[in-house]
Parts: C-alpha cells; structure tokens; sequence
C-alpha cells in the first residue's frame, strides 16, 4: 500500500476501465473523461493509489469508466466518503466527481463543509444547470425564470454562483472551465491535481438532451471573445477582440469594471493582474461574481490557490505527535486507566 | 463530644443512595465519588446518572434537577437498585420530583437550609414539606442546614458567598462516608487531586467534606452506622467504567487486536456522544476519530475509511439512527464492514434524549429500504459494552458487513465495576485484506465469495486490483452495475444467506435457573440486570422459571425456538410496547409471549417485575 519508488509509464489507456460510458451522445462528459484520463498519466501518483468517490446524478457514474478505485455512492453525499477515505489513508490521492443537483442541493452541507476544512480532495462539479438523470427538471444552477419539467412558468429561485459558494466556503484552489475547452480543461485540472488541499472545479457541462445550448452564451464563436474572461496567473485581465478590454478595480466604488484600452487614456497598467495566491479571497470572490453581472465576461480559469495546512494533514500531525509521545503502550495497560483497584 | 462507639454498626446486604439537587449542585461528583470509595472497598456496585436535557434549568426549578443514583452490595448487584433506601435532596424542587420512589421507611436527608420560600415556591410547594407529620412518619427524616454548617466551617476562608455555597455537596458527602464507614483520607486525597490547580477551593471542600463527616459522628441525628461487606467479585485488577466508555476502549481495544486503524465517523448527540468524545483521545491506540458535519456524513466518512481498510465505526442514538438508514443500506449493498452503535433513548422524534427506552430493536432489524438484513447485537451492561463492541467488530470484517450494536442511555450512562482483561486473553482479530487477482486471466472479482458467502476485501493502494464499488446492483462476480433481475434476486438471497450464516458464531441461548418449567422469562439489552433479579427472586420463592438472555438479536442462537417450546408461558420484559414480542411471535409461530412493558424512560424495577410474573404464575 505505499507509493512506490518508480511509477510505472502511464498511458490514457491505463486508466480506461473497459467498460463504455452510458452518456447521451453528445453529452459534454465525455469530454470531460477524456481530459481526466488524458492527464492521470502526468500526476505522478501510481494508478492503485488514486480514487474517485461520486455521489448520484449522470455525472456520478464517472467511476465506473476509470481504471482506479472508485465508489458511486449516495445523492450528495460523496464529500463525507471522501473526507472519511481522506482521514483514514491520506496518501491517496481523492477525486470527487458530482454535479450541480448532486452537489449544491441535496448534498450542499457535506459540500460547503469539505472544502472549509481545507480536506485534500479534488472535487470536479459538472454544471449543466438542470437535472439531466430524471429528466429535466430545475437545478440549484438553473438560471431564474427557466422554463423545466418543474417550473414550467419558469423557476422562481435564483441561482447559486457556484465558485463564489466554494470560495465562501473557505476552499484554497477554485477554478472553472468549460466542456469543450479541452486544452484549458487540461491546464486546469492539471493545476487541480497538484494542488494540495480543498479542491474545486466547476465545469460548464453542456447537456445536449434537457438543456442543450446551455452556454452558446460564452462559447458561440460570434460572442466567445467579448463573453469570455480567460484569467492567468500574472497577466492582466484582458478579453475581447485583439484583448482590447479589461477589467479595472475602481477604488472609489470599490468594484470591478470593464474599460477599454486606448479609450479615456486607459492603458494595460490600470487593468487588475490576476493573481490567484492571494490569501484574502475578495478579489476572487469579486471575479466570480462578475458572471452574474450584465455586460461583463464570464471568467474561467483559476480564481483561487492558496496553500494551507490540509485538514487530514492536521489530523495526522496530532495522531503522529500522541503516538510518538504515549509510545507502545500495552492494550492492559491502556485499559486498566489510572484509577484501579484490586479484587483478591 | 459524643463518641461513635456508643452507636451500632449495622450490617447491610447492599444499599441504594440517590443524590438529588440543582445541575449545578455537583450531585453527579458526589455521586461518583462514592461509587469509587465503595468499589475500593470491594463492593459491587452499579449506578445510574439522572439529568435533565437541559444543561442549566433555573437554579431550583423542577425542570433542574439532576440525581445520581449507586446500589452496592456484599452480593452480585445487577441493577442501580429498584428504589433508593437512602434519598439525600439538596434543595425542595428535588425533594418534590425524587420523594416517591424513596422506598417506605428509606431514609431522608435533606438540606434543610435550601427550604427558604422562594425556593418552595420555585417548587410549588404551599408549604415547607419538612413542616408535615406524614413525612416523619413514612420516612427517617434527617434535617440538616447543610448551607448554614458549609458557610460556618469556610468562615474566614476568603471564598465568595458563591464558592462557599457551591462546597456543600462535599458536606452530604461527608456524612455519607461516615454512614458507610468510607476511608476518609482517600477522599481527601481525591478532592486535593481534583482540585490541584485550585489549592484555596481544595483546602475549603475538604474542610467542609471533614465538617459533613464530624457532622454525622458527633450529631444526634443518625441512629447507627452502616456495613456493606465486600462482594465476591473474580480476582483481578479493576476498574469502573461507564458503558458509553467501555464502548470506547472497546473500540481501541479492536484497533489493537487487529492491529488495523479503527476510524470512527460520528456527530455529537445525546446519549451516545461520550464515545466519540473518549475515543478521541485515543489516538495512539490506532483509532482515528472525525467529526462530521452530521449524522449522515459521519456514517458516510466511515464507509469511505471503510472502502479504505479502515475497521470503520459510527456511533448515534435513535434520530441518528433514521438519518444514517440510506448509508447503512449502502454498506450492505456494498459489502463493507462497518459498526453502528445506537445508544437507544426515549423516541420518536427528539423523544426523552436522556432517559432510556428499547424502542429501536425492530427500526434496527428491518429499518432499512429494500431487503437489506444486517445482523444486530446488543449489550447487556456498562461493561458488557466492551465486549459488545469487539465482537460486533470481529463479525463485521470476518462477513463484510455492516453490523448494528444496541445499547440504551441505562447502561451507557450506567457504571460498575470492570474487570481488566489480562494480557492474552482477549482473541486477536483477523483482518486479511485481498493482494492479489482471484479469478481466471489474472483478475478480481470483488464480488467472488467464499464458502461462507463472505466476498474479498481489496483496497486502495493495492496494485492490480483497481475495481468500483457502489449503491447500484451489481453483478454477482465482477461487481459492475447490473440491472438483470434474476441477478438482482440472486443479489438479494445471498446476501442474507451471508447474514444468516452467521449464526455459526453465535453462542447457544443459556437459560438460568430451571430448563424448563412454568415461565421463561427473554430479555435483551439493557434490562438483562432487572431480570437476573427478578429471577433470582423467583428462584428463592421455588417457582419453577428460567431466564434466557439474548446478545444477538440476528441472527437469533439456534437453540431459541426449542428453548421457548421448554415453558408454558414465556414473559417478555422491556422497556418499549413490546418489540421483542413481536419479533419472537414472527420467528416462531405457536409461541406467543406475555409482555412486561415500561416506557417511562426508567430501567425496569425488578420488585414490578417480579410481581408481573408471580401474579402470571398465579
């Protein structure tokens, strides 16, 4: 059960198990699987030793389709076998597949919780904003006002903003991507895998059968430039056609807005630098918001990443220092206490 | 100064005291230090914490009274005792709510200082209770201003009106030393222990402690002395445990056994949360303890540390219980071990959440959806919760199997003397996890079984045998989800064939006293103690009766059905509307036991049981 010396090489294929995906054709979990096992082969982390945990929902069955260990468990509850698994063995290296139902309504407490103990598990949400298992209806996603098979005068609840939730919750890497951005899912995840701590992606995940179109609104080719907000580590948040725009925190509002260069003497240097390590997560929070506001881009990429001690880490430290400190005791002796007497 | 030599030592078969006073008066300290002087003295003893959900009621109030009570005897006690022969009540309100269980003739000692008016009123009383002819004639009335002596020992001792009045629980103490003839250095010695950090306030309650004990020397008040003699326990080192506590080192005890990681996922609720709570501490036992943010997630962390190869365990009482159904579904489909412990209390709903009742026995049978048989366990005493657990344990990893252990607030509040195993003498438990393919081409099967039905145990980490687990059914040799039928039925049989299996371990029903006859008396659980003694009452009386107590609840001992068919009438004592009952009445037709049902929230008397069944042997 220890990690060995020399992994072996990896290919994709390895951590393919075999069996076929039961996606709808079209679906874009597919192409979220092929990027997961497009990277395992990179993480450095011998394949026994790498678990995914899911809870219910299409996205759930994703365990099956990886050659690892896994577990398909229980409607929002993949954050508490995770945690478990987490505690007891913290050498593995725990995925959590789920999605928008699965995560944020029945399974929103085990969620929030997870990621405020900063738990080293890696949680993949993919978001397509409706119940796709029972077949459409609204999800804690949903936009408001959205027609489905339950409101069908349109939903009357507003949305979560999922990273803003994740960030909320006090998780130290938070980041977003889209299905069929396969490259940058790649770079995402991959920073996802090395990051040690509470771990979340959202995946714009597009369901061709309840809610198909979902996000033409960032992805459609016409609008893709002026609607997507691509953030990176260290350069300024530009987007738009030839980068023409940015986004400027205004100090005397407090809040972000959109400027373009070379308009009212708007140069690179007043558009904000992303920097994702910033330990107080305003900012980010502020980033992740900014897809809730009209005209203003969605952003995808990483919004958090900051390193803090992990919370199964801390568990191990206390259990390390007792067992150094206490030493073998003998079963007898532990159980006999310090107040006894003797019966002759 | 009157000398104690010209008062009688009296010798007593066992006798039973119940402190009551406000939560905050310290009666579950007195309580408990007693209970030490008295084991130390070689009693056997039992004894049973009485208080209010609510952790600080108004000082006074009705609602705020917290009682301990302590039975020890020269003989084997089974029971915290039916009713107290001594009652010591610190102010009015717990005069009021304890006064009728004092046995007729018991003795009372009072505080007599604390029957100001306002405390009267607070406990709807019109007038002062002590004032009444009656009570002097039912009971032995002692009167004492245990206020008024505690402040005039601690003048000049600097201490606030506040600390002083909070010393008088050390003055009942003392008093009762002296009535028992308790060592009074030891005592001494423990309050210097407990209060170390606080030399000023250990210096004042062993002041007043020394004043209680010269009190009821030198005092006219009380006619003699008392002298339990000690009891004829099996020689060996001892201890005393509650049963929420042994339950804990039970847990360390199965870390160490196996030499595996116990993990333990729970969520605080009463009155079960003492486990987790001392598990924690154990550390470097092996036992990794994780509070989860509720019920479901700390039953959901143990069957992910249990798919880890973690010897998994939660532990909950009966609300809990509900909440984690759907998960230990999953771990019987699964097929990981797993220990629920339910500390059962006062129910539906949020119930009694601190008195006792047996009322989970069917909910933990069949409270599950589908068919999802999982063998059930219960424990019979504070100590027996020790055992319990290990053998709840050793089933659990040798059938891949979640497992439910029964105990009740009775006796995981509860507390006797506890015998330390010696070294060796508690049966290592084998856990062999799976390291290499099982079946043709070089694969595994997580599902291939052997000839006890019990399917392999791989883990993460395990090169190889990579393979997924989960809620859908599976097919019976890979695993993979499968929604075939007549597998699904297959699925279904073997798995409770597995659980059937099981009975090979259980022991045989044991029946006390006659093998058959007119009456058999079948307990479980927390009431066994009531029903030893009731039988033994019966046995002295010559009735012709038996007791079979049942541990294992499913599979049920083999020799159950030929047992029952041994009598005429079997009675069925619990403390719930009957459930036992009826799950014997389904397991055995033709057999249709009486019932002796209590839900009062109290442990059965064993003088109520005893007339049932006297009344039933006509």
């Amino acid at each position: 059960m220890s990690t060995t010396t020399a992994l072996p090489t990896y290919t994709k294929k390895d951590f393919e198990s075999g069996v076929d995906p039961r996606w709808c054709p079209g679906c874009g979990d597919f192409s979220i699987i092929n990027q997961v096992q497009k990277l395992l082969p990179s993480v450095g982390v011998a394949r026994e030793n790498i678990v995914f945990i899911s809870g219910i929902g299409c996205s759930s069955r994703f365990p099956y389709y990886m050659n690892n260990y896994g577990m398909h468990t229980l409607h929002g509850r993949a954050p508490s076998f995770a945690s478990g698994l987490k505690v007891s063995r913290p050498e593995l290296q725990v995925w959590l597949i789920t999605g928008d139902g699965d995560a944020l309504a029945i399974g929103g407490n085990h969620f929030i919780h997870a990621m405020r103990r900063n738990m080293d598990i890696k949680v993949m949400m993919f978001n397509n904003r409706i119940y796709g298992l029972t077949k459409g209806q609204v999800s804690p996603t949903s936009e408001l006002g959205k027609k489905t098979k339950t409101t069908p005068f349109g939903s009357a609840d507003y949305p979560f903003n999922p990273p803003a939730l994740a960030l909320g919750a006090g998780a130290t890497f938070v980041a977003r991507s889209v299905d069929i951005e396969g490259a940058h899912m790649g770079e995402v995840l991959k920073a996802a895998a090395d990051h040690r701590g509470s771990t979340y992606v959202e995946i714009f995940q597009n369901c061709p059968v309840f809610n198909d179109g979902a996000y033409t609104f960032m992805t459609d080719k016409a609008v893709k430039a002026d609607a997507q907000l691509r953030m990176v580590d260290g350069k300024p948040l530009l987007f738009g056609k030839d980068l023409k725009k940015g986004i400027r925190f205004n100090p005397q509002s407090a809040e972000l807005e959109v400027v373009t260069l070379g308009v009212n003497g708007v140069t690179e240097k007043d558009v904000l630098v992303h920097n994702p390590r910033r330990e107080d997560p305003t900012i980010a929070f502020m980033l992740a918001n900014l897809s809730a506001k009209p005209g203003f881009p969605t952003p995808i990429g990483i919004f958090r990443n900051v390193e803090q001690p992990t919370c199964d880490e801390l568990n191990w430290q206390q259990i390390n220092a007792a067992k150094q400190k206490k030493g073998d005791v003998s079963l007898r002796k532990f159980l006999a206490g310090s107040d006894t007497w003797t019966v002759k | 100064m009157s000398t104690q030599t010209t008062r009688p030592v009296e010798q007593v078969d066992s006798v039973t005291i119940r402190f009551v006073g406000d939560s905050g008066d310290g009666m579950q300290l007195v309580g408990t230090e007693l209970t030490k002087a008295s084991a130390q003295a070689g009693n056997d003893l039992a004894t049973f914490p009485d208080f209010p959900a609510e952790i600080r009621a108004p000082a006074g109030s009705l609602a705020g009274v917290s009682g301990y009570q302590v039975h020890f005897g020269g003989r084997a006690v089974h029971t915290p005792g039916d009713a107290p022969d001594v009652l010591v009540a610190m102010n009015p309100a717990a005069l009021k709510t304890n006064l009728a269980d004092l046995r007729p003739g018991g003795m009372l000692i009072v505080n007599s200082g604390a029957f100001t008016e306002s405390n009267l009123e607070k406990a709807a009383y019109k007038s002062n209770p002590l004032d009444d002819a009656a009570l002097k004639k039912s009971y032995r009335v002692v009167s004492v201003d245990m206020n008024k002596l505690t402040e005039t020992a601690l003048t000049g001792s600097g201490l606030s009106s506040k600390e002083v009045a909070r010393c008088k629980n050390y003055f009942a103490l003392g008093m009762m030393y002296w009535l028992y003839g308790r060592p009074v250095d030891m005592q001494v010695e423990s309050i210097q222990k407990k209060f170390a950090k606080k030399p000023e306030l250990a210096k004042a309650n062993v002041t007043v402690f020394k004043a209680g004990h010269a009190f009821g020397e030198t005092c006219e008040l009380f006619t003699g002395q008392y002298m339990v003699p000690a009891a004829k326990l099996k020689p060996g080192l001892y201890r005393n445990v509650t049963g929420n506590g042994a339950a804990a080192l039970g847990i360390a005890a199965v870390a160490k056994l196996s030499g595996k990681q116990c993990f333990l996922g729970s969520y605080p609720i009463t009155p079960a949360t003492e486990i987790l709570q001392d598990a924690s501490y154990f550390k470097d036992m092996g036992v990794v303890t994780y509070q989860a943010e509720d019920e479901i997630a700390g039953v959901g962390s143990a069957i992910g540390a249990s798919f880890g190869g973690a010897i998994a365990w939660t532990t909950t009482s009966g609300p809990g219980l509900a909440l984690k159904s759907e998960m230990i579904g999953l771990a019987v489909i699964t097929e990981l071990p797993l220990v629920i412990i339910n500390v059962q209390r006062g129910g539906p709903s949020t119930g009694m959440p601190t008195k006792t009742e047996q009322a989970d026995l069917l909910f933990a049978l069949f409270g599950r959806h589908g068919e999802a048989p999982l063998p059930v366990i219960a424990a019979d005493s504070p100590g027996d919760c020790f055992y319990t657990a290990i053998e709840a344990a050793r089933t659990a990893v040798k059938y891949m199997t979640p497992v439910l252990m029964l105990t009740d607030g009775f006796i995981g509040f509860g507390s006797e003397p506890f015998r330390v195993p010696e070294d060796g003498e508690l049966k290592p438990i084998e856990v062999t996890y799976q390291t290499k393919p099982n079946h043709d081409g070089n694969t595994y099967m997580p599902y291939k079984r052997d000839a006890k039905l019990v399917r392999p145990w791989a883990v993460p980490g395990t090169p190889g045998l990579e393979h997924r687990v989960g809620g859908l059914e599976k097919d019976s040799l890979s695993g993979m989800v499968s929604y075939d039928g007549m597998n699904h039925e297959k699925m279904v049989k073997t798995r409770a064939q597995k659980v059937a299996n099981i009975v090979a371990d259980v022991p045989d029903a044991e029946v006390t006293g006659n093998q058959t006859g007119d009456l058999l008396l079948v307990s479980w659980g927390g009431t066994k103690g009531s029903v030893d003694g009731a039988t033994e009452r019966l046995l002295a009386e010559g009735k012709k009766v038996g007791h079979v107590h049942l541990r294992w609840l499913n599979p049920l001992p083999k020799n159950l059905g030929a047992v029952l068919k041994g009598f005429k009438k079997v009675l069925v004592p619990e403390v719930n509307d009957g459930q036992l009952a009826f799950y014997l009445r389904a397991k055995f037709p033709g057999v249709d036991p009486l019932q002796f049902n209590r839900i009062n929230g109290k442990a059965l008397k064993i003088s109520e049981l005893s007339a049932k069944a006297l009344e039933i042997l006509g």
